[in-house]
């Protein structure tokens, strides 16, 4: 039962921090690449399920090696990022289903209840007390950012650096959801609460603020929902997420 | 081109020095921006403040580039001569020795072109600043600039502008005949 709650607690914070890590990417216009970068966990999954490691490691490890691939293609040039996250990543999701089979894929693609072990959890909340803190103090440096990376290095930011922090904070964040979402649905968490707060607010803390609401609300409701219906939790979750952004089309436009 | 150089955004060779503890404020030309961030002109001045641990007071700078409740606006909103103007001030955040004006203007009506220029030029004067500023636009060289470095592939001159913005020199650069025109000249 302390593990049940402690894993909503943890699903809960997770959502929270997907939201707030989406409006970044949102903002940035990675939207399509934040879909099939979570791909890339699969191969690792695969990877640790074969070696008897926990799937989580396996995982990370390669979300880490993906976040790299990206940034050192974008010290190059956009266009090329764009296929090669469209190539490769969703090759890696080929090779990841061919490592692995039956339960362990369904759960490891589409999130699946498993135990969560004392491990994971402190794993997820050292992972949440990272990115949170790196949203909320480089808040500032991100926006300039991604505003112009020539402003922001007028102004001192080591623009290469914050890249490459951001993309490790993204990819810690898809590893978070993994275990509730899967590989196919996590980078969905990140970004459907992040464009449908896009569309509501005024003004970034609105924006903060609303991705995170819709994030938590959908988790939680989707969670609740797939305990009492016994379905998997992350196809409910999307789901919930995709008729919040629905309704947030109906807002008129400024 | 130059500025990237000058902003260390792209690799060079040769050497750029700026005197130590140099600030910078830049405004580059029109950005690429989607229409619908929801992120205001107070969002953007205040990130660079808090960066560079500034203490602008943010309204009072706003309406130094004559921006009012326009700062609280998403920057879709702005005109493009509001959002030049609203990255003119964002570059001063800082207190900066020296701006760099990135054809600032492209982009913008003839009033709003009008209005840029003639605020960089009263900010200079208030705030002692160097202004490097590039432009394809030479009547508004000829009137503002102090000195005048053109680049063509294979020739470079320095100088005052009257010096420089000779139709002979001019059809050396450009290879072809020049014609503008200097108003009250």
């Amino acid at each position: 039962m302390a593990l049940e709650v402690a894993a909503l607690l943890l699903s809960i914070v997770t959502a929270s921090i997907a939201g707030l890590v989406g409006c970044f990417v949102v903002m940035r216009r990675m939207s399509l690449a934040a879909d099939a970068f979570s791909h890339v966990a699969l191969p690792g999954i695969g990877v640790a399920l074969a070696l008897g490691i926990h799937p989580l490691f396996g995982a990370t490890a390669m979300l880490v090696f993906g976040a790299l691939i990206i940034w050192g293609l974008e010290r190059r040039t956009r266009i090329a990022t764009e296929t090669v996250i469209g190539v490769v990543f969703s090759s890696a999701l080929a090779v990841g289903g061919m490592m692995s089979s039956g339960e362990d894929l369904v759960d490891a693609l589409l999130g699946g209840p498993g135990q969560l072990g004392p491990g994971e959890l402190a794993f997820g909340a050292a992972a949440a007390i990272a990115i949170g803190t790196f949203i909320i103090m480089q808040r500032s440096r991100l926006i300039l950012w991604l505003v112009s990376a020539d402003i922001a290095r007028t102004a001192g930011i080591d623009v290469a650096r914050l890249n490459l922090s951001f993309l490790m904070m993204f990819a810690l964040t898809i590893a978070l959801g993994l275990r509730y979402l899967g590989v196919l649905l996590m980078g969905s968490l990140i970004i459907i609460p992040a464009v449908t707060a896009k569309r509501l607010a005024r003004n970034l803390t609105e924006m903060l603020g609303y991705a995170v609401a819709v994030a938590v609300a959908a988790t939680v409701a989707g969670t609740y929902l797939a305990h009492r219906a016994h379905r998997p939790t992350g196809p409910i979750i999307i789901t919930i997420g995709a008729v919040l952004f629905v309704a947030s089309l109906f807002k008129r436009t400024r | 081109m130059l500025f990237k150089a000058l902003i260390g955004a792209i690799p060079f060779a040769g050497q750029i020095q700026w005197s130590p503890g140099v600030r910078i404020g830049y405004v580059p030309q029109k950005l690429d921006l989607e229409r619908d961030l929801p992120i205001t002109g107070l969002d953007l001045l205040s990130a660079k403040r808090r960066v560079v641990a500034g203490d602008e007071q943010l309204d009072a700078l706003a309406r130094r580039v004559g921006l009012e409740r326009e700062t609280r606006k998403p920057i879709g909103a702005l005109s493009g001569g509001q959002f030049q103007r609203l990255l003119v001030a964002l570059a001063l955040v800082g207190d900066p020795d020296v701006l760099l004006l990135d054809e600032f203007t492209a982009g913008v009506d003839a009033p709003g072109q009008e209005r840029l220029t003639e605020l960089v030029r009263t900010l200079q004067a208030e705030h002692e600043l160097t202004v490097l500023s590039i432009s394809h636009d030479l009547s508004v060289v000829y009137r503002s600039a102090s000195n005048v470095l053109c680049l063509s592939r294979d020739r470079s001159c320095i100088g005052p502008p009257r010096k420089i913005l000779t139709p002979a020199l001019l059809e050396e650069i450009y290879g072809t005949e020049v014609e503008f025109h200097v108003h009250g000249a």
